[in-house]
């Protein structure tokens, strides 16, 4: 019989489960949940986008694109990148279209990390970085964004963290699962760290429009960091997308030319189909954004109310569509405040250590649903707590 | 704000001033008084339910009218719309541009109510020229409401 243990890449068995993957299978065993989990929009996609996507196909729309995605998308690309955040990239060269935001920061890692490389992952973030990194080769180096920092990148700590085996840092902003974001002043301190480096910056700006206190800034727009710095995003977030996977990478032509090599061996060219849904979406879909951001906000300020008034501490969530509650004051750990939130009061919401280790202590909530919906959840959170 | 707090009542009229306050960043007392203002002035005409009937035992039948009109002197087309939206079974009268003149709403409770309301009474109006009724077989989306359809969430927990 085949040992799998010793076929297996080690890398990859070593490679812990995705925390939230967890929740979800327990929270899948119960009926009559009311969940504050999911990460995406409640919104379907804008009509006149399926439409574009649906009309392609009535085109026979159906061959490969170029490797790097249709000439006319990364058009698009670079005049929304210039007129949204001042950033510009050649179409020809700077621009690549990946299988969503996720592929975008895998090949991302996978250009840059060499065998003992490190790449500084703040955290809490996204589940995928610290796996990623480490299959690539990588070395994950955690940097922990505090509470009373409002879950910023403090550039003294990004200094204390860097050897001279660093390689890039990950800038998850604005940050799901935090809702924190970093300015423009901010991320000039960042810069100033990151100066006379050679390290890089992958900047992961999928919640690039959802951002309610002022616009977004890449960090790609301050002075000398163009060229260190590789923007991953997509169109998932900003056009409720979703389930089309499209993301984008925007880097200097030498970074790309070796990021669309991965990408042309690995995936060929990203869904035609969805491609075109795209084009319409940068094209005509401004005001679709705005619809959906102001909803957004409107959430955002009764969740972040609600949870005030039940007695939750939280800072005010300025990017994405999460916030993330501390929780610690009721003397119950992350896992089991949700667990038995899901058990007593079948409420879902995803334990805060799932992001990371300085996650414990907190809890991430989704507000990508109705205010309907976010009432009832926030009646059987209130319930719960008064029971601790 | 004011047309925030429109916007938000258009898309749910059950939300209570402190919700709206909460969620355009402004306080109960001030929601409270726009809303009263509104209301004064008729900015705000009333709160009404969606109900899909079709759901429902009760038999009803609606047609849209097209109507065409004699303007009369001075009053134009304000006096024969008064005569018509008058009667309790119209829902809505709209003053068109193009090919007729009124867009009329009507609801009754079975086919023959409506025929004998378009012959009796709305044909007869001075002013009128001519009518043409559609009878609606079936509502698919009203007031930005799709009918029959219960949204369930299929977002996948990934």
């Amino acid at each position: 019989m085949i040992d799998y243990s010793k076929v297996l890449s080690k890398a990859v068995v070593d490679t812990p489960k995705s925390g939230i993957r967890k929740f979800f299978d327990l929270m899948n065993t119960m009926t009559d949940v009311v969940g504050l989990t999911v990460g995406e929009p409640d919104f379907h996609t804008p009509w006149h986008i399926r439409e574009a996507g649906i009309m392609s196909l009535e085109k026979g729309k159906t061959y490969y694109t170029a490797n790097a995605g249709i000439i006319d998308l990364r058009h698009e690309i670079n005049s929304y990148m210039t007129r949204r955040f001042g950033v510009s990239y050649l179409p020809e060269s700077e621009i690549i279209v990946t299988v969503g935001g996720s592929e975008a920061i895998d090949i991302a890692l996978r250009a840059i990390i060499e065998y003992g490389d490190e790449v500084i992952v703040p955290t809490p973030s996204f589940v995928c970085y610290a796996p990623l990194v480490t299959i690539a080769g990588g070395t994950p180096v955690i940097l922990e964004t505090k509470f009373e920092n409002k879950f910023k990148i403090d550039p003294e700590v990004l200094r204390a963290t860097i050897t001279p085996k660093t390689k890039m840092l990950v800038l998850p902003y604005p940050n799901n699962p935090t809702g924190a974001i970093m300015t423009r002043e901010e991320l000039a301190d960042i810069a100033e760290v990151l100066k006379n480096t050679n390290i890089l910056v992958l900047s992961d700006e999928i919640y690039a429009e959802m951002t309610y206190t002022g616009n977004h800034c890449s960090i790609a727009s301050l002075e000398d960091m163009w060229e260190r710095t590789i923007i991953t995003s997509g169109f998932s977030k900003a056009y409720a997308m979703t389930g089309w996977r499209l993301g984008y990478l925007c880097a200097p032509k030498a970074i790309c030319e070796q990021m669309l090599k991965i990408h042309q061996y690995g995936i060929m060219s990203s869904p035609t189909t969805a491609q075109f849904a795209a084009l319409e979406a940068l094209k005509n879909g401004d005001d679709d954004i705005k619809m959906m951001v102001d909803e957004y906000n409107r959430r955002r300020r009764y969740i972040y109310n609600g949870l005030k008034s039940i007695g939750i501490e939280s800072f005010e969530p300025e990017g994405a569509f999460y916030i993330f509650p501390k929780i610690a004051d009721y003397g119950l750990s992350s896992e089991e405040f949700c667990n038995r939130l899901l058990y007593e009061h079948k409420c879902a919401i995803i334990p805060g250590n799932a992001f990371g280790k300085s996650g414990e202590g907190f809890a991430r909530i989704s507000y990508a649903y109705s205010i309907k919906h976010i009432t009832q959840a926030l009646e059987r959170i209130e319930a719960f707590v008064k029971t601790l | 704000m004011n047309t925030d707090i429109l916007k938000l009542l258009e898309n749910d009229a059950r939300l209570t001033p402190e919700q709206i306050a909460v969620m355009i960043g402004s306080d109960v007392n001030t929601v409270k008084s726009a809303i009263e203002a509104f209301e004064k002035d008729g900015t705000i005409l009333g709160y009404k339910t969606i109900v899909d009937w079709e759901k429902t035992d009760r038999e009803s039948v609606s047609a849209i009218i097209e109507v065409k009109l004699t303007p009369q002197r001075d009053s134009g087309f304000d006096r024969v719309a008064e005569k018509i939206y008058n009667y309790p079974e119209v829902q809505s009268v709209q003053l068109m541009a193009g090919g007729y003149d009124l867009s009329v709403l009507i609801e009754g409770k079975t086919m023959k109510e409506v025929a004998l309301f378009v012959s009796q009474k709305l044909a007869t109006i001075d002013g009128v020229i001519a009518t043409a009724t559609h009878f609606v077989l079936h509502k698919y989306k009203d007031k930005g409401v799709v009918y029959g359809a219960t949204e369930i969430d299929e977002r996948g927990n990934i």
